[in-house]
């Protein structure tokens, strides 16, 4: 028998060497995992870590009330001072607002992360994801103002409504307290809208993902055992995609809670977050508070993932 | 007696593939059924038909005499173990078997004890509060098992449940299985390319084709009697003989086919058909030698304490007429 179309019968048993390196980093491994990751780990340790920890710092600093300067005396006086009820308000509407945000993020996301991992198939996942994706290629601030125009008084959605003759329905809407407002650009409905809008693909795309990996044979066992179309969303779909959910919601929740653009630009003049770091930093110079407020979104945000974590979110990773 | 499944013409194409076509059958109450064939020849859609998470595009199924047609999954009393167990994840051994019935709204306490029953019967007690992912897939493929047990099924399907274990787990599983149906009494309906699983297990046999049942019969019927060269090459390894050979040797212009045990291996130049070893395959309990004669490839097994010719020697065979067994396939 002969395998002679290419003659190799005069190569050695061992190969010579081509690069000493490819031989270094296969004997050692862990040296090109070092090498990879360091560039990385120091960004991330240093400067986006650290710069955290020295804000954190900044909170613990007070400012002098008639000089305007920072004491840079270790005080808990910052953080009191969230409490006072103008501060106190600021973070209630911001937490409500990601709240609700991320609720309606899930409950709209959920059918069509299901549609797009059951049965978008081909073409018609390509489609999916560019639909889902496309809202991500322009900037985030022409979206913003699109919806400005669209929430508008004058705006193409109370245009359609009036021809539907339905305007009385906004008007009832609007004349709601605390959603209302003289129009839904200049409400916290609106605010609401165009939060859940931009961002949507975060949360449809974690979901996707956790409801991709449920293989389609658990579906048939749950319905094989005796379970309802019903049943098997509730005992299996929902507790396989709740790591999605999770995750999904940490960035909806999150983005939301640091966000100051878009309650600036879509909303009433009452403030979040984000809007009061960006003005204690900026033309008060109260670089304390500024920090203190930007303590509150992380430490929400681990409270958010113990809970969910206690709750068994992520039993099924 | 009403079968416990009937299949009437049944059919299921996806688009031009003809998976299932046109299939007759008919499963009897309490029987150990196999559904033999190799991949794609329709074995595990007839499965998901009586399961339900296939609708037949033709014909008409019947379960235990009642229409099948239009019933969902979940509205029929059958339970499948499938191929890889299926078991839930995100939910230990004990909730798993219990899910069955807790779908079904039986009490907690009563569906956690029927569980614990359920693994006691599988031989797995107290591993119910154990992960799946925690377990061997030995261990996963008894849970799949007591999953679908403790529902009492009408029907158990098995969709090659024991394919992914190893040759002796899968032995001990096989004895087990057999063990189980018969003190349960449960009608199994069992698929498999294996066919030494097929014939040692199930009282009866269906042998799969590129979607239709080519034959059925007891494993006895299957083994010594098949109808045609396909059944005689898959089932076992016999030597399916052209019609010239069977001319030659019993008279009929037909196919034939002749086990590898029945043929004798003796010295050149004796009565019978020359042959050449082209090659010896040590078993243990015997040797597997392969033939060249008269231009055909032919098997023959040598059991253990006889003289094992070498390769590249002159044998005659021989063997008694009524072992050569003739098909109903002629010859042109």
């Amino acid at each position: 028998m002969t395998l002679a179309t290419v003659d190799r019968s005069a190569e050695p048993a061992i190969l010579p060497s081509r690069s000493a390196l490819s031989d270094l980093f296969w004997r050692r491994p862990k040296f090109l995992l070092v090498l990879m990751l360091l560039p990385p780990v120091l960004w991330l340790g240093i400067v986006y870590l650290g710069s955290l920890l020295a804000l954190l710092l900044q909170s613990f600093f007070s400012i002098d009330e008639f000089s305007g300067l920072i004491n840079r005396e270790f005080t808990l006086k910052t953080y009191g001072e969230l409490l006072a009820p103008s501060n106190l308000d600021i973070i209630v509407r911001t937490v409500t607002m990601a709240a609700c945000v991320t609720l309606a993020s899930a409950f709209i996301a959920f059918p069509i992360a299901y549609y797009a991992a059951r049965y978008a198939r081909g073409k018609w996942k390509a489609l999916f994801y560019l639909g889902v994706m496309l809202p991500l290629w322009s900037s985030y601030l022409v979206k913003i103002y699109a919806w400005k125009l669209i929430l508008a008084k004058e705006g193409i959605l109370n245009w359609v409504m009036a021809k539907l003759h339905l305007t009385w329905l906004i008007e009832a809407w609007l004349g709601l307290p605390v959603v209302g407002g003289t129009s839904l650009s200049l409400s916290l409905s609106g605010t609401f809208i165009v939060f859940v809008y931009v961002w949507m693909p975060f949360m449809i795309l974690p979901i996707q993902a956790a409801l991709e990996r449920v293989p389609s044979n658990l579906l048939e066992a749950s319905s094989d055992l005796g379970a309802s179309p019903g049943q098997t969303f509730r005992n299996v779909i929902f507790p396989l995609a709740l790591p999605g959910i999770v995750a999904g919601s940490i960035f909806t929740f999150s983005l939301t809670l640091g966000d100051y653009i878009i309650p600036q630009i879509v909303g009433t003049s009452r403030f979040f977050i984000g809007q009061a770091v960006y003005a204690h930093q900026g033309t008060a110079g109260n670089i304390p508070l500024a920090a203190a407020f930007s303590v509150v979104p992380i430490v929400i945000m681990m409270v958010y993932l113990w809970g969910a974590k206690r709750m068994g979110a992520f039993d099924a990773l | 007696m009403t079968p416990a499944v009937t299949f009437q013409q049944v059919s299921r194409h996806f688009g031009q593939v003809r998976a299932v076509d046109a299939v007759d059958l008919e499963i009897q109450p309490g029987e150990f059924f196999a559904m033999l064939g190799p991949s794609g020849s329709g074995k595990t859609t007839c499965l998901r038909l009586i399961a339900g998470f296939e609708q037949p595009t033709g014909g008409h199924i019947e379960i235990f005499g009642e229409s099948a047609d239009g019933v969902p999954p979940y509205r029929r009393n059958v339970n499948t173990v499938f191929q890889d167990y299926a078991l839930f994840p995100h939910l230990n051994v004990l909730d798993n078997v219990a899910y069955g019935l807790m779908v079904k709204r039986v009490g907690k306490i009563e569906r956690l004890a029927a569980a614990e029953d359920a693994l006691k019967l599988v031989k797995l007690p107290g591993y119910g509060s154990r992960r799946p992912g925690q377990l061997s897939g030995g261990q996963r493929q008894r849970v799949a098992l007591a999953r679908a047990l403790v529902n009492k099924p009408k029907v158990l399907l098995l969709d090659e449940p024991l394919g992914a274990l190893d040759l002796k787990l899968r032995e001990q599983m096989q004895e087990e299985l057999k063990e189980l149906q018969q003190s349960l009494g449960i009608t199994f309906v069992f698929v498999t390319h294996d066919q030494g699983e097929a014939l040692s297990m199930a009282d009866r046999v269906a042998v799969f084709n590129d979607g239709r049942i080519v034959q059925v019969g007891t494993p006895e019927d299957i083994y010594q009697r098949p109808r045609t060269r396909f059944v005689a090459d898959f089932v076992g390894s016999s030597n399916v003989v052209p019609p010239d050979f069977v001319q030659r040797h019993a008279g009929q212009s037909r196919w034939g086919s002749l086990r590898p045990e029945s043929i004798r291996v003796g010295a050149a130049g004796g009565a019978g058909v020359a042959a050449r070893v082209i090659s010896s395959h040590y078993l243990g309990a015997a040797t597997r030698l392969a033939l060249d004669a008269e231009g055909l490839r032919l098997h023959a097994v040598v059991p253990a304490g006889v003289p094992v010719p070498k390769q590249g020697e002159d044998v005659t065979l021989s063997f008694s007429p009524e072992h050569l067994h003739l098909m109903d396939e002629a010859g042109q």
